[in-house]
């Protein structure tokens, strides 16, 4: 997924060259741009790393707390790094009534996160969605860009284990280029 | 004028004026908890809401302007239930824990209910869960108690300019914290306690050093000694009901030694000593071409700001211990030499008007060899609970005299508790340092009053010096940005965090009469007009320890017990 291949890139140097590109776009000491800098800097880092947010202050001339604030308030932003993979279970209406929190329980119990978490070893983000749109195989949760519907709580390990083994794999390949 | 009427009493009004301030002027009080004079409204508790005749919904009449004919209700049935249920909702929230809260009895909350006559829990929900922070050395934050009015928020962003706190997250979860919820002590808070004194709960607080001072005064090894702040004077008695304004001196001092203090000395003392160290300073800086301007640092908040922001602008800061410390100092030094005390059982308790004194107290500069110039700082509010405990009533104690040789001073020393003061006490003995000749006229009303920023520009006979007067921690950068770009034409300027000086310190009694700062300053030059020594260098224990002790000021042994140095913050947050 090209997103996660972009986080991968930047944090080794992060909070450096890159927010600097970002800000080319706007006026210094504009308040008015706040959301749309913090948009572009978590479409870079697929998060607001909290370097970023003191720089961002500084830019538009507000204190942390205030970017901290609206940072916070909105739920379009996120604070802590995107996992590789992001699940999101679907907690619509028809995915309800098939039991989805189940499905969301039993997700959380294997991963060791709480909806909206990212696991200790930043291979999965969960989340939920209010309907993916696909209520005629519900219950179904989406991983990245794959689908899995109608799925029952003895499924999910198997599903897990596909994205913990390509990332396994991709693991051996670079220490392999790197040797 | 425009004519409305207000529960069917007519009411003249001024174009522009809230429905809020239409009805104060003909006695009828609305309730506000978001409110704050002077700032713009907005509008977000609606405990002011009231009936408009015509309109459909209730308005806050604290953001709502009066118009011609208009017909107002403060008090209609549906006016009382909507605020009483604003009220039942906000108890519902909170902990509840009124008999255990600092501010029983000085709390907006329970003024609201009791007012509301709230006498069961209609509701009852999930409360918020939120730790204490203890993290800094002067305040507490107990976002539980927290009733989300945001004048804490508006405050420290729009009045002091600090913006070490905000809203975070929302709905249910709405928290006024710091970024990151971290602690006071690792975010942009400079201690100054401006928010606690307009908080309507306790969420806001000072760090009590009560039961450290108890203990001490218990301590038979210990020999206890008080010194008290210009401005305690000026304030204390507002806590026993006296008139705004009323001069406690003599009372302050029979109730440090009914607590069981073996001295009580005056802060005032070492701010004549800060005079003679800083004016000397301030001349040999101008005379011999060094760093200009100079910056006073009697205020630690302003300490704090500084070096938390523009650390490369820490050598235009003055050396010079703030007075309280320099007292500390004295005592641990001088003092003890000549009565024959070990400076480590001497324990030195200062009486201030603010809460940031315990932060710069607990300052590793500020200590010998592991030993604490001042060992605990009382606000004036946990003084007053400390003589309520012990049964000490201002309204029938006879007054009495200052210990000595520390407890003499002049009127210059008086006035450093409001804005302006420090100023007007240094430009006394500067005149007389380099002229040779007393001051004729003492009083510069240039520098005296409520604006942010005041400058004068005095003849020392040939050498012209501009000073300015900074008031309230938000009007500071301005200055700081000419500093920076080399614009300045200041040689000595003041600055107090609090807006108005230490009279309105965040440890002050905690109240919002709109004349306190008014009659609390005219206390303080009423004190300092009726003494016969109006100049630090008059000060006839001051040129004593001079003699005695440190030679001259700004001698080598001034240099090492009275002035100290600076942190630069910025790098220590950052990393």
């Amino acid at each position: 997924m090209a997103h996660s291949l972009v986080i991968d890139r930047i944090s080794k140097n992060e909070g450096a060259i890159m927010h600097h590109k970002i800000f080319e776009n706007y006026h210094s000491k504009d308040k008015s741009s706040l959301i749309a800098l913090l948009q572009d800097v978590q479409e870079v880092y697929g998060y607001l790393p909290e370097k970023a947010i003191k720089d961002v202050a500084e830019f538009v001339g507000m204190p942390v707390s205030g970017v901290y604030g609206v940072a916070t308030f909105y739920n379009q932003f996120r604070l802590t790094p995107l996992g590789k993979n992001i699940i999101r279970v679907c907690r619509g209406t028809a995915c309800h009534v098939k039991n989805s929190a189940n499905i969301l329980t039993a997700l959380e119990n294997e991963l060791g996160v709480k909806s909206g978490g990212t696991t200790r070893d930043k291979l999965f983000t969960l989340e939920t969605v209010a309907c993916i749109g696909a209520c005629s195989i519900a219950p179904v949760i989406n991983v990245n860009e794959d689908y899995f519907g109608r799925i029952a709580v003895k499924d999910i390990p198997k599903i897990l284990q596909k994205y913990k083994s390509e990332a396994k794999l991709e693991k051996n390949t670079i220490e392999k280029i790197n040797a | 004028m425009i004519e409305l009427t207000i529960n069917n009493i007519k009411v003249k009004a001024e174009e522009g004026m809230t429905i809020l301030d239409a009805a104060k002027s003909v006695g009828i009080k609305v309730p506000t908890l978001c409110h704050m004079k002077d700032l713009f409204p907005t509008g977000a508790c609606r405990i002011c809401v009231v009936e408009v005749d015509g309109m459909k919904g209730l308005v806050p009449s604290c953001a709502f302007p009066v118009s011609e004919g208009m017909k107002v209700d403060t008090n209609s049935p549906r006016v009382r239930r909507s605020r009483k249920t604003i009220v039942e909702l906000l108890i519902e929230n909170h902990p509840q824990d009124c008999l255990v809260c600092v501010r029983n009895k000085n709390c907006e909350l329970q003024d609201l209910s009791e007012r509301y006559s709230v006498r069961e829990h209609r509701f009852s929900g999930e409360k918020k869960d939120h730790a204490i922070d203890i993290s800094s050395a002067s305040m507490e934050r107990d976002p539980a108690k927290c009733i989300l009015c945001g004048r804490c928020v508006r405050t420290c962003n729009e009045v002091q300019q600090v913006g070490a706190i905000d809203f975070t997250n929302r709905g249910f979860k709405t928290n006024v914290t710091t970024p990151y919820n971290k602690g006071l002590n690792v975010s942009d808070c400079i201690l100054c306690g401006q928010c606690i004194l307009v908080c309507p709960t306790a969420a806001l607080r000072e760090k009590s050093h009560g039961k450290e001072v108890q203990n001490a005064i218990n301590d038979k090894k210990k020999f206890t000694v008080a010194q008290i702040a210009p401005a305690v004077r000026a304030t204390l008695g507002e806590e026993y009901n006296l008139p705004l304004g009323t001069n406690v001196t003599g009372q302050l001092i029979t109730g440090l030694r009914r607590l069981g203090f073996d001295k009580v000395f005056d802060t005032n003392f070492a701010a004549d000593l800060t005079i003679l160290e800083e004016a000397t300073e301030l001349i040999d800086r101008v005379t011999n071409g060094k760093t200009l301007p100079m910056f006073t640092s009697c205020c630690p908040g302003w300490v704090k700001y500084i070096e938390q922001n523009r650390p490369s602008l820490l050598k235009h800061v003055s050396s010079c211990k703030s007075p309280h410390e320099m007292e500390g100092a004295v005592l641990k030094t001088y003092y003890a030499k000549k009565m024959g005390l070990d400076p480590k059982d001497i324990y030195v308790v200062s009486i201030m008007p603010c809460t940031v004194k315990k932060f710069e107290s607990s300052r590793p500069e500020l200590s010998e060899n592991h030993i604490k110039d001042v060992d605990a700082v009382l606000t004036t509010r946990e003084l007053v609970r400390l003589f309520k405990m012990a049964g000490i009533d201002f309204n029938d104690i006879p007054e009495s005299e200052f210990d000595n040789p520390l407890g003499e001073s002049t009127g210059a020393a008086a006035i450093f508790g409001t804005s302006g003061g420090v100023m007007e006490a240094a430009v006394r003995t500067a005149y007389y340092k380099v002229t040779g000749e007393e001051l004729e006229n003492l009083e510069l009303s240039d520098i005296r009053g409520m604006s942010g920023i005041k400058e004068s520009s005095l003849d020392l006979k040939g050498t012209t010096v501009n000073v300015a007067v900074v008031n309230g921690i938000g009007n500071v950068d301005q200055i700081l940005d000419e500093i920076e770009h080399g614009e300045s034409k200041y040689h000595f300027i003041e600055v107090m965090a609090c807006p108005g000086g230490c009279i309105n310190g965040g440890g002050q009694p905690i109240h919002q009469k709109p004349e306190k700062l008014k009659k609390r300053v005219e206390a303080l030059y009423t004190i300092d007009n009726k003494m016969k020594n109006r100049r630090s260098h008059e000060n006839k224990s001051v040129q004593k320890l001079y003699d005695e002790f440190l030679e001259y000021p700004n001698s080598h042994k001034a240099h090492e017990i009275l002035h100290t140095t600076y942190v630069d913050r910025k790098a220590i947050l950052n990393s």
